[in-house]
């Protein structure tokens, strides 16, 4: 009876890694087209059946798709972008945050629940207002519209902030009042310092977010030379009908890595980040 | 007591702002917007109802409502299921578990352009390699996104690739499964699809209806990859026969493209009814399969 069992077992675990491994596979076979793709002459790209690893690779593919559009160009708006919006959101959401973790106003409750439900709200619906309101404003093609929003809170953040903060004993504060410090010290010596991990989350996901984002910069942006990378790789495709597929997979991959990178060093951070607000974004 | 509260409100000011400015104000805004023609150009004027009375003689409206709920209906139902398998795949412990769940993630924090252009080449009927590995296997592969049959499903399989946040998720709600069940399950030597169906899913059916609100206001807002993957040469054309436009792409494309911001409007408000109601809808159902620990304690 009990061999049966472990047998049976034994066989459940060969399964179940033959599974993850296929998975494994077909999960990481768009990024190795990707990447393979990118390696080949624009023979091999149509050649049939498909060459699954181009010898000699061109890695020319990567310094022709820098000139073919204004990569470098692309990347500089796309840092500024980022930076900018870690830095409005970690000053914004941080203060909020505390606000809701440690202080104490007429309707904090009611207004944390309506924070939570603003995550509801899809992103179209108030869309055109606002691109309305930055319209009038003569922000119109310009990163104004983009960023500022950051300064002033994002629902998530503020939700992963407080729950962060609200680890923190109370003991430290109190303590802090009876020596006579403001909350705006309490704030900046005491809790900050110790929240340096949300802090880097927030910086992380902002990060990803505006380095993906995509419809805010298309509904703002018109000129070319302020496009971000995500406009930018996407002019491989409006304005050629038959895109260089070498040159646009090259591309690709050179606005992935960085991300790549950034979560392989801080991938327990996302795990945090995720779990303990049960969502991103 | 006094100086604290404002002090408070002083911190929390940016978002109190904020709320109004970015999110009360423009919710507000695009109800009336609704009632109005309004081109950006010259100044908006009533309508009334004029713009909802047309959205239900527009054909293409009705195809993309038609297409989001094909999305919600069978893509959504999938995504989570996969999401899900996946999470209790490597809710084990065995060498490279790490490597294997950083890998299952890793497709959701690739930039969403590179996704749909990636995608885009990979499902190219004659030269993609999805077609070439089918037909390693004796199958002629179908024209994914030049088939109006096959472009839907072939969306729904991206979306399977792009599990990440919803597999952590899960992942985090398994661990939390007391194991204590499953060892008296296996006293009484239950198979493990007899676990799964008597203790893990009953266990973490809060998270699964937490992941399909979430997928619900995904599958609603879904605008990204099928507009690039049905972009060429400055043409979005949603597509063939339009079988790849969803209500935010058309959405877009009257206030963008057509510069109709009251029509536009209108169709925001749809959408955002629409969501809020399949919602509650959803929650509201979710009383006959899910299972809340605390009250049967």
């Amino acid at each position: 009876m009990r061999t049966i069992a472990m047998r049976d077992r034994h066989g459940n675990t060969m399964v179940a890694a033959v599974v993850t491994i296929v998975g494994v596979v077909l999960f990481l076979l768009p990024i190795y087209w990707m990447v393979v793709t990118s390696l080949k002459s624009s023979v091999q790209i149509f050649q049939y059946p498909p060459v699954w690893m181009p010898i000699p690779a061109q890695w020319s593919n990567y310094v022709e798709a820098t000139r073919f559009i204004p990569f470098f160009n692309y990347i500089k708006n796309s840092a500024i972008y980022c930076a900018l919006t870690i830095l409005g959101a970690l000053f914004s959401n941080s203060l909020v945050a505390y606000s809701f973790a440690r202080l104490d106003w007429p309707f904090k409750k009611f207004g944390f629940l309506l924070t939570l439900s603003m995550m509801m709200i899809p992103f179209q619906v108030t869309m055109i207002p606002l691109f309305l309101m930055m319209h009038k404003l003569g922000w119109a093609n310009t990163y104004l519209p983009l960023v500022v929003p950051h300064f002033f809170g994002n629902a998530f953040f503020i939700f992963l902030l407080r729950q962060f903060f609200m680890t923190i004993p109370e003991e430290y504060s109190s303590c802090a009042r009876i020596d006579g410090a403001g909350e705006l010290m309490i704030f900046a010596w005491i809790i900050i310092p110790q929240c340096k991990a949300a802090l880097s989350v927030v910086a992380l996901f902002q990060f990803i977010d505006a380095w993906r984002d995509f419809l805010g910069p298309l509904i703002y942006l018109n000129d070319e030379s302020k496009f971000p990378i995500s406009l930018g790789i996407q002019q491989f495709v409006v304005t050629y009908y038959k895109p260089e597929w070498g040159l646009l997979m090259a591309a690709c991959v050179m606005t992935t890595v960085p991300i790549v990178v950034l979560f392989a060093f801080f991938q327990r951070y996302f795990v945090e980040g995720i779990t303990i607000t049960g969502l991103k974004g | 007591m006094k100086r604290r509260i404002s002090v408070g409100l002083l911190f929390a000011s940016p978002w109190l702002v904020g709320m109004v400015v970015f999110r009360f104000y423009p919710i507000g805004a695009s109800i009336y917007n609704s009632f109005t023609e309004f081109d950006i150009v010259t100044p908006p004027f009533f309508v009334g109802l004029e713009n909802y009375a047309s959205l239900l003689r527009d054909d293409v409206f009705w195809v993309s409502l038609q297409n989001t709920i094909y999305l919600f209906l069978i893509g959504l139902p999938i995504t989570v299921a996969v999401a899900l398998f996946v999470a209790m795949l490597l809710n084990r412990r065995f060498p490279g578990v790490r490597v294997s769940r950083a890998i299952f993630y890793l497709p959701s924090v690739v930039p969403i352009v590179v996704i749909a252009i990636v995608w885009r080449w990979m499902l190219d009927a004659e030269v993609g390699m999805l077609n070439a590995i089918l037909q390693l296997v004796g199958i002629r592969g179908p024209g994914w996104l030049g088939d109006p049959r096959w472009i839907k499903p072939a969306l729904i399989m991206i979306n399977c690739w792009l599990i990440g946040d919803l597999m952590l998720i899960f992942l985090a709600s398994l661990k939390d499964v007391s194991p204590q069940l499953y060892e008296a399950a296996d006293l009484e030597g239950a198979s493990p699809v007899r676990k799964t169906l008597a203790i893990t899913l009953p266990m973490i059916s809060p998270i699964i209806l937490f992941n399909v609100i979430i997928g619900i206001i995904r599958t609603f807002v879904y605008f990204d990859i099928p507009y690039i993957m049905t972009t060429t040469a400055g043409v979005t054309y949603g597509g063939p026969l339009r079988s790849a436009t969803f209500y935010s792409m058309y959405l877009y494309n009257n206030a963008f493209r057509f510069y109709k911001m009251g029509y536009a409007s209108a169709m925001a408000w749809i959408l955002f009814i629409i969501t809020i109601a399949v919602t509650l809808f959803v929650i509201r159902r979710s009383s006959n399969w899910i299972y809340y620990e605390a009250e049967n304690r």
